[in-house]
């Protein structure tokens, strides 16, 4: 579904993806490890055309998205939760869950959203967006872009700053939404959690890919993680 | 004859709507300043010019096409708008990625060009707009006689300002306006057209000029620097009322255009100065204006 392969990416001089090759399959959650600076943001922000300067190949089902630009990238149906959730403080609740244009049909409706996070539907009359707690707005930064239809989703770290009860939450969803055929990449720091709800683990390393871990064997892997991570 | 606080009553409520009238004016420039200053981060230096431009695409479609005032007043926004939409894609969309100075001074110096170009086609002395004829005369109020004509100038621009108002704080087109104005790569992220909401934004904030351009039109001469006398105190409006607020543009025109016709009562000599001594003392109590956001 999405393939990437050496992929390159600036911020202004610096150079901070330095060939990614990785790929999601359709129907699969696939997560993005790594310590703090090893590239995973950008790695995000690169396949949705959020970084002044990218090369290499972006496929997503089969079409080269590397030369769009990140709305036509949007109506190519992918999606993105952004990191530190992106909730407008200018809008109200229901104006935030209804601000991404949905591009194609087979969305989930608003009501869907809130029977998936009941949290929100209480607090839909919140005049400004970001007047809900870290929970609450991490929940509308993923339910709004369950609505527009993109069948693929990038989460950049949906869990972090989180309690561990809204953090149980949130996993419950991505496996819900992997059960109603959404494709997921997810980046990701506590890969205790990544372990709970994805297929495959890739573990990215000053800008490159290092390794890919299957979930099966993540529990015998865990000395080189340890290594990876540094924890 | 009725006195209030030592002043005929006449006077008065004739300087009070005066005041109402320039501020409602004020009130239409600023919030088109307000609505372009939040989406494209430029400060217009050329909306005096562009009102300017509104007032004579009325005279001359009257005089060159035979259309009318109310006809014109869909029209003149509809073709100066068109104008600005080209000026944003041809020059002020180059400036986005620099300081606001570069705006300031590309804006400013199209003001200069637009206002010369009509100097030399159309002298400086002023073209005359009649009133229509449905909106001449004047009622007897009881406590005063009101020119028909700017009772409507008053309406209309209430009623422009409020549409206006609604659209960006009660619809979802306003609600991307205001995302936008807020993250615009994320909400480009999200499928939104932003250049070309951007490019339609500057169009909207150049029409409501241009309207009001129209409603000036009769008032005063329409001539080439009919928008300089306006645009210095349009911007001390825009920054009492807050950068970019929408409510703020509205309330702080009409008001500061009272205040100004009062002052001409009370001591005509400060008439000029009392709406920059206002901005002042604003600006020292709430230093991001009336409705300004707090960071």
């Amino acid at each position: 579904m999405l393939e990437i392969s050496g992929l390159n990416a600036w911020y202004g001089e610096s150079h901070i993806l330095h060939g990614v090759d990785l790929e999601v399959r359709e129907g699969e959650v696939v997560t993005l490890l790594g310590r703090n600076g090893a590239g995973k943001t950008t790695t995000m922000k690169s396949i949705m055309g959020l970084v002044p300067r990218r090369e290499g190949s972006v496929k997503f089902r089969g079409g080269e998205t590397i030369r769009m630009m990140s709305n036509q990238i949007a109506h190519a149906g992918i999606a993105i939760c952004p990191e530190e959730r992106g909730i407008f403080g200018t809008l109200s609740v229901t104006e935030n869950l209804k601000l991404p244009p949905v591009i194609a049909p087979g969305g989930l409706s608003v009501d869907e959203i809130y029977t998936l996070f009941p949290n929100l539907k209480e607090r839909a009359r919140t005049a400004h967006g970001t007047k809900l707690s870290g929970g609450e707005q991490q929940m509308l930064a993923i339910g709004r872009i369950l609505r527009t239809g993109s069948k693929m989703l990038l989460l950049d770290e949906p869990t972090e700053g989180l309690a561990p009860v809204i953090v149980q939450q949130i996993g419950r969803t991505i496996r819900e939404i992997k059960n109603r055929g959404f494709t997921v990449l997810l980046v990701e720091q506590n890969f205790r959690f990544a372990a709970t709800v994805a297929d495959r683990h890739y573990v990215m390393e000053h800008g490159k890919i290092v390794d890919m871990i299957p979930n099966q064997l993540l529990e015998s892997s865990m000395d080189k993680l340890h290594e990876y991570l540094g924890v | 004859m009725i006195m209030i606080f030592g002043i005929p009553g006449p006077l008065l409520f004739g300087q009070l709507l005066l005041g109402l009238i320039n501020g409602a004016f004020y009130a239409m420039l600023s919030l088109g300043l307000a609505v372009i200053f939040g989406m494209l981060n430029i400060i217009n230096f050329a909306h005096g010019a562009l009102f300017m431009m509104g007032s004579f695409a009325a005279w001359m479609l009257l005089n060159y096409v035979g259309i009318g005032y109310f006809p014109s007043l869909i029209l003149a926004p509809l073709l100066v708008g068109i104008i600005g939409v080209v000026l944003e894609k041809l020059v002020i969309s180059r400036l986005y990625k620099l300081d606001h100075l570069y705006g300031l001074l590309l804006t400013f110096g199209m003001s200069l060009v637009i206002e010369g170009l009509f100097r030399n086609g159309y002298g400086s002395s002023g073209l005359p707009y009649r009133i229509p004829d449905i909106l001449q005369g004047a009622v007897n109020l009881g406590f005063m006689y009101m020119p028909i004509y700017r009772g409507w100038v008053v309406v209309a621009a209430l009623v422009v300002c409020l549409a206006t108002w609604a659209i960006i704080e009660k619809t979802s087109l306003g609600a991307t306006l205001r995302a936008a104005t807020e993250n615009a790569p994320l909400v480009q992220a999200f499928g939104v057209n932003v250049p070309r909401l951007v490019t339609l934004t500057f169009g909207g904030g150049v029409a409501l000029a241009a309207f009001a351009g129209v409603l000036a039109a009769p008032i005063y001469s329409v001539n080439p620097n009919m928008g300089d006398n306006f645009i210095n105190t349009v911007f001390a409006v825009v920054v009492i009322g807050g950068m970019g607020s929408i409510m703020g543009s509205i309330i702080s025109g009409f008001g500061l255009g009272v205040i100004e016709g009062l002052t001409k009562v009370f001591y005509p000599q400060a008439s000029a100065t009392v709406v920059f001594l206002v901005m002042v003392i604003i600006l020292m109590v709430k230093p991001r204006g009336l409705f300004g956001k707090t960071a």
